[in-house]
C-alpha cells in the first residue's frame, strides 16, 4: 500500500514538475524549431510575464490569470517587433543556418542583458512572490499544492491550443513545412518571413504566458533570475528534439518524472546529478533528440 | 571574447553616467567621494537590493539633506556616490573596487555585499588604504582575517554563534519538555547552507539530539515538494534548514502543504524579509528564522520609518539596520576626524563609540561583539528572540500549526 501511494505521489508530482517544464521550454522549440532562432533572452520574456502577473495581483487584486489577457498578446506584439527589427537583417545576411546560429545566439545574449536592465527599472531588484491558492489538495493519500495542479491543467490546455493549432490549421502546416526545410517551404509558396516572424512571436507569447502560469507557485522571481529558465528550457528543447513541439513536451515529462524518482526515493541531492546525467545520455545515444530528425 | 565585449561596453556606459552625474555636481561646493560596488544583476541582486542598496541610499539622502559632512575647519561637504554593478561576479567586483580607488579616487568605499565578496575585496581595500566596515558577512574566520588586515571590521556576528543559538533554542524547548528529541536538519547545497551545516551536526549531537533527517538539495530546486515529504515521514519534533531566499520560502509553501506539524520551525536567510511576511501573511506565526531585532528600540522604530519613506521599500528584520549603522559609524568617524584622512579616519573606527540604530558600538579587536543570532515572527513582527548580548530578547513561542 505505501508503495502503492508512493508511486502515485512520485507519478502526479512528477508530471506536475513535467508540465512546469514545458511551460518554460514551448516557446523556446518554436522559436528555434520554426525560426531557427535560439533565443538566450527567452528566460527574461519568461520573468516578464511573471512579473506583470504578480503586478496584477498585488496592485490589482485580481486573479494572475487575468493577466493572460494582455500578457499574451503584448508579448506577441514585441516579439513580432524584435524578429522584424533585430533579427530579421541577421536572417537575411545569414549564408548558413550555422552563421544565423552563432549570429542569434550572440544578438539575443545582448538582448537579455537590455531586458534585465529594463525590468529592473520598471519592478526593482528585489525578490516577487505571492501566494495563489496556496491550499492542499488530496489527492489518494498525497498532498499536492492546488497552485500547481491548476497550473498544469493550463499547461495542459496551452499544449493542446498548441497542437490544434500546428496539426489543424494551414498556418500551423506552414510552420511544420518551414520547420522540416525553409528552403523548400519556399518553394511552395509559403512566406517563409513571415511564417518565422509568426513562429517567433507565438513562441515569445507562449513563454510570456507560461511565466504568468508558472507565477502563481513559484517561489523566487527577480528581474535577473531568467538565465536559470534559458538554461532549462534549452536542455529541454535540445533533449526533445529541434523542430518538433511534442518532443519538448515529452523531454519536460521525463525530466520532471526522473528528478522526483531521485528525489524521493534516492536523494534530493542527486537532483541536478539526474538531470544532467540524462542529458549526456540523450546526447550520447540521440544527438538529434527525442523527435528529431538526423541532418541530411 | 565575448565577456570582454560586454564588459567594456558596460564599463564604458558606466564611464558615462559616472562622468554625466559628476558633471551635475560641478559647480557645487567640494564633496566627498564614496565609492560603493555590489550586485545589481545576478544571483545575489535580489538580497542586495533588499539589504544593501536602500541603506546607502537612504544614508546618502539623509546625510545630504544634513547639508552634508562636517569638516575640521566648519564647513559641510556633500557626498558624490559613485556605484558599480559587480553582476555577483568576484573578478568584476575587484575591476570596480580598483577603478573606484584609482580611476575615481574615491575618498571611501562601502564595504561589499555578502561573506565572499567582502573576503575576496579585504586585501584590495587594504592595498589601497581603505576602512573595509563589512555589514552582511558572516564567517568563523574572523579573527585570522582581522588580524591579517587592520582595516577590516565585522558586525554582524560569526557563523558558531549563528548555528549555537538554534541549538540552544531548541535544546531549551525540549528540555522545559516544550517539543520532543528529533530534529530534522535541510541545507542547500551551496557555499552558506553548507557552511552552517556542518557546524551544526555536531552541536546538534553534542546537545544529545535525534538527527532523524539530514538531506541536502541543489540550489534552485523546483520543487521542494520531495523534500518536505521525506521531513514529514521522519515525524521530527523540530525542522531546521539552513536555506538561501528561494528555498525559504518554497520550503514554508511545502510545509503549509504537507501540513508538517513541529512545534519549533527555523529556516535561515530570508526568513526575515518583509516578502516572507507578505507572500504567508498570518500561517508564519512562530516562524524561527536567522537574524530578529529589538522592535521596541525608538532608534530602530525612526530608521525603518526613514527606510520606508525615502526607499519605497521596507527594511529587512535582520541585516538593514546594521548595514545603515555601519554607514552611520563611517559618517561619525570622519566627523570626528574632520578630514578625509583614511588612517586618521581607520584609527577613529578601531577606538571610538559610536551612535547607531543598532545601539551604541564600540568595536572590540575590529569586531562588534554583541548582535543578533535567531529572530521569530511573532504578531506579524520579526523580533529578536536570541542573541550575544543585545536588549530586548524576547520569549521564543511554540509554533502552532499553518
Amino acid at each position: 500500500m505505501d508503495v502503492l501511494i508512493t508511486g502515485i505521489y512520485i507519478l502526479i508530482t512528477g508530471s506536475l514538475l513535467g508540465a512546469t517544464y514545458s511551460l518554460i521550454a514551448m516557446g523556446l522549440a518554436l522559436q528555434y524549431g520554426v525560426a531557427r532562432i535560439m533565443n538566450l533572452a527567452n528566460g527574461e520574456m519568461f520573468i516578464a510575464g511573471a512579473l506583470v502577473a504578480f503586478w496584477v495581483v498585488t496592485s490589482h487584486q485580481l486573479s494572475p490569470y487575468v493577466s493572460l489577457v494582455f500578457v499574451v498578446p503584448g508579448a506577441f506584439g514585441i516579439n513580432w517587433l524584435i524578429y522584424r527589427y533585430l533579427l530579421r537583417p541577421l536572417v537575411r545576411r545569414a549564408k548558413h543556418r550555422g552563421q544565423l546560429e552563432v549570429d542569434s545566439i550572440l544578438a539575443t545574449f545582448g538582448m537579455g542583458f537590455i531586458l534585465v536592465g529594463v525590468l529592473r527599472e520598471v519592478f526593482g531588484g528585489e525578490l516577487f512572490s505571492y501566494s495563489y491558492l496556496l491550499e492542499p489538495i488530496k489527492i489518494l493519500n498525497n498532498n499536492f499544492a492546488l497552485n500547481r495542479v491548476i497550473g498544469c491543467l493550463v499547461s495542459a490546455l496551452v499544449c493542446g491550443l498548441l497542437y490544434l493549432g500546428f496539426y489543424k490549421t494551414r498556418a500551423g502546416m506552414a510552420m511544420r513545412a518551414v520547420a522540416v526545410d525553409p528552403a523548400a517551404a519556399g518553394l511552395v509558396a509559403i512566406d517563409v518571413p513571415k511564417i518565422s516572424a509568426l513562429s517567433f512571436a507565438l513562441g515569445g507569447a507562449v513563454t510570456a504566458a507560461g511565466g504568468v502560469v508558472i507565477s502563481t507557485f513559484l517561489t523566487d522571481m527577480d528581474p535577473s533570475g531568467g538565465v536559470v529558465f534559458t538554461l532549462k528550457a534549452l536542455i529541454v528543447v535540445i533533449m526533445g528534439g529541434v523542430g518538433d513541439v511534442r518532443g519538448a513536451i515529452v523531454a519536460s515529462f521525463i525530466l520532471g518524472l526522473t528528478e522526483t524518482l531521485v528525489a524521493t526515493l534516492v536523494d534530493p541531492g542527486f537532483i541536478l546529478a539526474a538531470a544532467y546525467f540524462l542529458f549526456v545520455l540523450v546526447l550520447l545515444f540521440r544527438p538529434q533528440g527525442l523527435f528529431g530528425r538526423r541532418r541530411a | 571574447m565575448l565577456s570582454r565585449m560586454t564588459g567594456f561596453i558596460k564599463m564604458s556606459l558606466a564611464g558615462a553616467i559616472v562622468f554625466a552625474l559628476g558633471l551635475g555636481s560641478a559647480g557645487a561646493a567640494e564633496t566627498i567621494k564614496i565609492g560603493a560596488v555590489a550586485p545589481k544583476t545576478g544571483p545575489l541582486a535580489v538580497g542586495a537590493s533588499i539589504t544593501h542598496w536602500p541603506n546607502i541610499k537612504l544614508w546618502v539622502s539623509q546625510v545630504n539633506g544634513r547639508g552634508g559632512l562636517r569638516m575640521k575647519d566648519g564647513s559641510r561637504r556633500k557626498i558624490q556616490l559613485i556605484t558599480y554593478d559587480d553582476q555577483t561576479n568576484p573578478t568584476e567586483h575587484i575591476k570596480a573596487t580598483i577603478r573606484l580607488a584609482t580611476l575615481d579616487k574615491v575618498d571611501f568605499i562601502v564595504a561589499p555585499y555578502g561573506t565572499g565578496f567582502n573576503v575576496a575585496a579585504a586585501p584590495h581595500f587594504a592595498k589601497y588604504g581603505y576602512p573595509q566596515i563589512t555589514s552582511t558577512s558572516i564567517t568563523d574566520k574572523i579573527p585570522q582575517l582581522t588580524k591579517r588586515f587592520p582595516g577590516l571590521f565585522f558586525t554582524l556576528g560569526n557563523t558558531t554563534a549563528f548555528v549555537g543559538s538554534v541549538v540552544e533554542i531548541l535544546a531549551k524547548l525540549r528540555d522545559q519538555g516544550k517539543i520532543g528529541n528529533r530534529v530534522a536538519i535541510v541545507n542547500v547545497a551551496a557555499d552558506f547552507g553548507i557552511e552552517l551545516k556542518k557546524a551544526s551536526i555536531p552541536i546538534f549531537k553534542k546537545a544529545g539530539f535525534n538527527i532523524v533527517y539530514n538531506k541536502s538539495y541543489p540550489l534552485g530546486t523546483q520543487d521542494l515538494s520531495p523534500v518536505m515529504r521525506g521531513v514529514k515521514a521522519s515525524n521530527p519534533d523540530a525542522f531546521v534548514a539552513w536555506s538561501y531566499p528561494p528555498d525559504t520560502i518554497g520550503l514554508t509553501v511545502q510545509a503549509k502543504i504537507q501540513g508538517l506539524d513541529v512545534k519549533a520551525y527555523y529556516s535561515a536567510v530570508a526568513t526575515a524579509f518583509p516578502v516572507y511576511r507578505n507572500k504567508f501573511g498570518k500561517s508564519i506565526e512562530g516562524v524561527l528564522g536567522a537574524g530578529g531585532l529589538n522592535l521596541d528600540s525608538p532608534a530602530l522604530q525612526t530608521y525603518m520609518a526613514d527606510h520606508k519613506r525615502v526607499t519605497g521599500k521596507e527594511a529587512d528584520f535582520w541585516a538593514s539596520p546594521v548595514v545603515y549603522a555601519t554607514l552611520q559609524v563611517l559618517e561619525q568617524a570622519i566627523e570626528a576626524v574632520g578630514s578625509t584622512d583614511r588612517k586618521a579616519v581607520t584609527a577613529y573606527i578601531k577606538s571610538g563609540t559610536f551612535t547607531t540604530v543598532m545601539g551604541t558600538w564600540k568595536f572590540k579587536n575590529q569586531v562588534i561583539p554583541s548582535f543578533w543570532t535567531v529572530g521569530q515572527w511573532q504578531n506579524g513582527k520579526f523580533y529578536g528572540v536570541s542573541s550575544t548580548g543585545m536588549p530586548g530578547e524576547k520569549p521564543v513561542a511554540i509554533k502552532r500549526g499553518w
